[in-house]
């Protein structure tokens, strides 16, 4: 019962930020200079043209009004029409969404199967050569910007060691429609396709590479911190105490509770994590909503743009509801005080 | 918060354990320079900021810097003459590196001058005044938070025209929030100490509240996440010039270098593996001092 407060509490709050969100956008794209229909249609276009894009897009109604609609369009997820690829943004956006999703999925999980082991390694040894090493690779991590570590990965790897493609997310030829979930590794193995798996596999091992690099850098300085302190507990030392072995020790008694602050770091991360990836599916020319993205930005496409913010901040906002809700599964002390922060 | 300090240093070394007449100032300085990492953060900083402001006595060739083209010396590898050779038009990329660095720091300077006053103001008010206006201010630095302020940027570069102008304000809009909670969490717990409600008692004013008694209190956790930022602020400038969303040619830029350089990779590295090196020793430096300053303050909690 007490869970179900919990979540209905975080539930409400991200819907006010979500509709916070939508004003702010709403803003950005209607109160800037410049008018979108002129800008759509270019300096080439007659008055009349200009009228009549505005009539449609409904530019010449009052700005309340115009508001009221643009959430109305919204809650029936419509983010209107994309003026760049003349189609509907839902559409665009679902198509490219998913290649974006398997991309920050596969960098989260790289980020706790490399960062938690590295950071329980450099605690266990602490002020040793492997917790140096470990912190200075990850002060490297947190500095290095990911486009430019995204250039270093193609070079290494795609250029001078030739092992890895560096580009897309399939080989030219290879056709395979991702239906189930979207995500090409995870439907290549429901259906049984191991050769599309491995090709999925091998182009997004750098991409993900590049953007989890200052992810992982943190989770390792957070769960290297955090194991020290519950070290330090009482019923940590009363366990060394009655001789229970340090396997044992680390894997049941302290693992548990060090997963929070890595969580945490992830939820406050993840926003940086998703403005990256906007550099690094650039870089790797992965077809995902983020190079739809800057390609609708340059070509001043107001729908395309603000339904990417839109949906980007959804991402957000959803991501950090479920470490929410995981932090307090982990830790039922946090359900009790309300959110983490 | 207060400098009280804990460890051993000069004036604290007399057998009495009485400190001798050190000055706060002297006594920081000596822990400083007692940590290798801060130091290093220093140095580079130092140089970074020496190189912006001395840029055209340093860099060799000055007159590179803008829409020079010299096809005869075009892709030239670095040697003596151009330590990080030279880009696709022939211009040595040394001093454009040098040059970059001034745009890099003028952006910083201008989006953390327009954004920690905001976000500091916002803060102290929030965390001193409660009721409603807390509330009202802190569930906007939410909202706020809960977008990723490079997408933001894209957006407000989108909308307006990319530019130095436009990026400095696409940055600084989003830029206050983190100030304001930093802020905000010092000043919901200083409030209630003593010296502030004897200054309530005394009759002083809101206002001297506010900027005499509770600011130079939030000064040691301003500086140190002021430093970090910088880091920061040259990241998402380069992101957002790499995307051609930035500072736009023939300005020298070092996103836009890393950028138009990585057209020309492998075999011509230099153009996008060398500037990028750039732009991570400056984050690498602001950084370093930053970690070395959260050190020396004891502000645990500021990232």
């Amino acid at each position: 019962m007490e869970f179900v407060n919990f979540l209905a509490r975080r539930l409400l709050w991200s819907v006010i930020v979500l509709a916070g969100l939508s004003v702010v956008i709403f803003i950005i794209a209607r109160v800037v200079p410049g008018d979108p229909a002129r800008i759509a249609l270019g300096p080439l276009a007659t008055a009349e043209q200009v009228a009549e894009l505005q009539e449609e897009m409904g530019l010449d109604r009052p700005i309340p009004e115009q508001y009221l609609r643009y959430v109305g369009g919204l809650l029936q997820g419509d983010l209107g029409r994309s003026l760049l690829t003349g189609r509907s943004v839902n559409e665009d956006i679902g198509e490219t969404f998913f290649a974006t999703l398997e991309l920050v999925l596969a960098t989260i999980f790289l980020a706790f199967v490399i960062g938690i082991p590295a950071g329980v390694f450099a605690a266990r040894n602490k002020d040793g050569w492997a917790d140096n090493t470990s912190r200075i690779i990850s002060l490297l991590g947190v500095v290095t910007p990911s486009f430019f570590l995204a250039i270093l990965l193609q070079l290494l790897a795609g250029y001078v060691l030739e092992i890895l493609p560096v580009t897309g997310r399939l080989p030219a030829g290879m056709q395979f429609d991702a239906t189930i979930t979207g995500l090409l590794t995870v439907d290549s193995l429901l259906t049984g396709r191991f050769d599309v798996f491995i090709e999925a596999l091998r182009h997004l091992l750098l991409p993900a590479a590049a953007l989890s690099a200052a992810t992982i850098g943190q989770i390792t300085r957070v769960t290297r911190s955090s194991m020290i302190d519950i070290s330090r507990q009482d019923y940590v030392e009363a366990a060394r105490a009655f001789g229970i072995p340090d396997s044992v020790r680390i894997f049941k008694y302290m693992l548990r509770p060090s997963f929070v602050p890595p969580l945490t770091i992830l939820g406050l991360e993840f926003a940086s994590l998703i403005g990256n990836a906007f550099v690094v599916e650039m870089v790797f020319a992965w077809p995902g909503m983020a190079s739809y993205g800057v390609r609708t930005i340059l070509q001043k496409d107001f729908n395309a743009v603000m339904g990417v913010v839109m949906v980007s901040g959804l991402f957000f906002v959803f991501a950090n509801l479920i470490i929410d809700v995981l932090v307090g599964y982990v830790d039922p002390r946090i359900r009790i005080k309300g959110s983490r922060a | 918060m207060t400098a009280e300090p804990t460890r051993p240093g000069p004036g604290f070394d007399t057998a009495a354990g009485a400190p001798l007449p050190v000055s706060v100032a002297f006594q920081n300085w000596y822990r400083f320079s007692r940590n290798p990492t801060a130091l290093i953060g220093a140095a580079i900083v130092l140089i970074v900021i020496c190189c912006a402001i001395f840029a055209p006595l340093i860099a060799p060739y000055p007159e590179h810097v803008g829409s020079f083209v010299d096809f005869r010396s075009r892709h030239l590898p670095p040697s003596w003459d151009h330590p990080f050779g030279t880009d696709n038009v022939g211009r040595d990329v040394f001093s454009r590196v040098i040059y970059g660095y001034r745009v890099s720091l003028l952006l910083v300077v201008v989006v953390l001058g327009l954004s920690v006053p905001f976000g500091v103001i916002l803060g102290l008010v929030a965390g001193y005044f409660g009721g409603w206006v807390e509330i009202v201010i802190m569930r906007l630095t939410d909202i706020s938070l809960a977008i990723p302020p490079l997408v933001m940027a894209l957006a407000i570069t989108a909308v307006l025209s990319p530019n130095l102008i436009n990026a400095m304000i696409a940055i600084s809009v989003l830029w206050w929030t983190w100030h304001t909670r930093l802020i905000y969490s010092i000043t919901r717990t200083l409030k209630h100490q003593e010296y502030v409600e004897a200054a309530e008692i005394a009759g002083a004013s809101k206002l001297h509240i506010l900027f005499r008694e509770l600011l130079p209190n939030c000064v040691s956790a301003i500086s140190v996440k002021v430093t970090l930022d910088a880091g920061f602020v040259i990241l998402i400038g380069a992101s957002l010039s790499f995307l051609g969303l930035g500072v736009q040619p023939p300005t020298p830029d070092l996103g836009t270098m890393v950028s138009t350089g990585a057209d020309y990779l492998p075999e011509r590295w230099w153009q996008s593996v060398l500037p990028g090196t750039a732009i991570l020793f400056a984050i690498l430096g602001f950084n370093l001092l930053g970690d070395g300053l959260r050190d020396l303050f004891d502000v645990e909690d500021v990232r």
